[in-house]
């Protein structure tokens, strides 16, 4: 399904070890060393307490589905949803490599990688 | 500074077309003003405030003041919020005549999403600067699939139902029937809803707005002038903005910004649920309203399915009458920006001037709501209480 397709992603100086970091196959947080929370989408100026003092962690690529929707128009039909991370914030993603009907949510995924080229990888989730 | 009894919405108007490919943009904002001035009873010259949002082209205010010929504005404002900027604008337009800046204010909104794709031209994409852009496009979320992520945790954590669902659906084209310009005036069941194709699970076709050409524009005015005026008018009571998103990783998508903007909208109207006789609610899917309904506090987080159903959004028959135009499921949303049409016809309804058949006896007070962008991701909720001249 997704892997079928090109996949094009927006580079900019803030994001792009997120993205060569899933290169390399893994999965990446940004952490406020100050306050000690991650967030998600990742920016250098933490979100909940404003420190600049905020670096990449590598996460556990596990996590469950907590909503995901099947977009029955597209040809082929592909799985949008939100899955949260053992770490504990939720992201955009697809589900890949899944049986569109017996799909639910609190369904445990795992992180996989879909090649963007250039040594970058987009992340999506299997189930587990 | 409260602006309860502040300004006056004296003049109306929603352009007929649902399909404009005889029209330009431009165009389409000028024939909308031209039609909320007359109402009101006011020319291009009593104007001195502007208001417009992301679907006017250019610069906005700029460039529609020169093409429209608005000779003396002195305070403008290009508030862009998506579908809900324009309930935003009229609560922006009331602190500035309160504050003094202006006096009459006109806000126009147009769009022809339909025209545009007939003649073969790319749909206005979102900002690609946008710093979510690059972690969610990657992943195709559209306008289906994002709402559909919403219906999908809602059903999980409350029980909903598509049938409950459907009966949204159902109440506006109970409504939508006596409207002659809707786009749909065909009254369907909750059958015709559930057996629609499902476009994104767990929404299927009819939990979908139309997608229609056209627009709408309203003209607020002070006090002062407001007694210099003829037509019936509908007072600001009080309102309310918010911003809502993913909460920096803490996603939730069962609850929309509505659950911030109402509550200062009711406080400063000095209001409750049982004061508003009529309620506009942003309708760009059924579990738009569905949610909505809650966070504005109509009835309890997670029984918007049993609240919607068995009729109790159609005029005459249940307790809480919404959109009795058609909304956007079944008349219009103009621009796939459905803020302006909810206040139009709230306004409609404290006028008297509804459809006779969907007219609330009595509607003093009224509620719009307006939810702009994606409920399933980033949104601007502004919400709006009227009253009629004697409220």
């Amino acid at each position: 399904m997704n892997t079928d397709r090109p996949i094009n992603i927006t580079v900019n100086v803030e994001n792009k070890p997120y993205w060569e970091a899933a290169g390399q196959g893994k999965l990446v947080l940004r952490k406020c060393n100050s306050c000690g929370k991650m967030h998600h989408y990742p920016r250098t100026i933490c979100p909940h307490c404003h420190s600049s003092d905020t670096a990449f962690v590598e996460a556990s690529g596990r996590g469950e589905i907590y909503s995901y929707s099947v977009t029955r128009q597209a040809k082929p039909p592909y799985v949008i949803a939100y899955v949260t991370l053992e770490e504990g914030v939720t992201m955009l993603t697809n589900i890949v490599d899944c049986d569109l009907e017996g799909l639910s949510i609190g369904q445990k995924v795992k992180v996989k990688f879909l090649d963007a080229g250039e040594g970058m990888a987009l992340p999506v989730f299997a189930p587990a | 500074m409260t602006i309860k009894r502040k300004a006056f919405v004296a003049g109306i108007y929603e352009h007929p077309a649902r399909v404009a490919t005889d029209k330009t943009l431009p165009q389409l904002h000028a024939e909308i003003a031209v039609g909320a001035l007359a109402d009101a009873g006011l020319g291009f010259d009593d104007v001195d405030g502007y208001f417009c949002a992301g679907d006017a082209p250019g610069l906005g205010p700029i460039n529609m003041i020169e093409y429209m010929g608005l000779n003396n504005v002195r305070h403008m404002d290009s508030t862009e919020t998506g579908g809900s900027s324009y309930l935003v604008h009229v609560r922006h337009a009331a602190q500035a005549i309160a504050a003094g800046h202006c006096h009459v204010a006109l806000i126009t909104l147009a769009g022809r999403p339909v025209a545009d794709s007939k003649e073969g031209k790319a749909p206005r994409y979102y900002n690609i600067d946008a710093p979510d852009f690059p972690f969610e496009a990657p992943y195709r979320p559209n306008v289906l699939n994002m709402y559909a992520m919403c219906a999908m945790r809602h059903m999980h954590e409350y029980g909903t139902t598509s049938e409950q669902l459907a009966w949204i659906k159902v109440a506006a084209s109970h409504h939508a029937q006596y409207n002659e310009h809707a786009r749909l005036r065909e009254v369907v069941t909750v059958e015709d809803v559930v057996n629609s194709p499902v476009v994104a699970d767990p929404l299927r076709r009819m939990d979908c707005c139309v997608i229609t050409d056209g627009g709408g524009g309203l003209v607020m005015v002070s006090p002062d002038v407001a007694k210099s005026l003829k037509r019936r008018k509908a007072q600001v009571l009080g309102a309310g903005e918010a911003p809502k998103h993913l909460m920096a990783g803490q996603v939730d998508l069962t609850y929309s910004g509505a659950r911030w903007s109402g509550p200062k909208a009711f406080e400063e109207a000095g209001v409750t649920h049982r004061d508003i006789k009529y309620a506009s609610i942003y309708d760009s899917f059924t579990i738009t309203v569905l949610e909505t309904l809650e966070d504005l506090g109509f009835c309890e987080k997670g029984k918007g399915g049993r609240f919607v159903s068995d009729g109790n959004l159609i005029s005459g028959v249940g307790k809480l009458p919404f959109n009795t135009d058609g909304g956007g499921l079944c008349s219009n949303h103009p621009g796939n920006r459905g803020g302006m049409t909810k206040i139009l016809e709230a306004v409609r309804q404290i006028r008297g001037e509804a459809h006779p058949a969907v007219q609330v006896p009595n509607c003093d007070i009224a509620l719009a709501h307006g939810t702009g962008g994606l409920l399933g991701s980033r949104m601007g909720s502004a919400t709006l209480i009227l009253g009629n001249e004697d409220a």
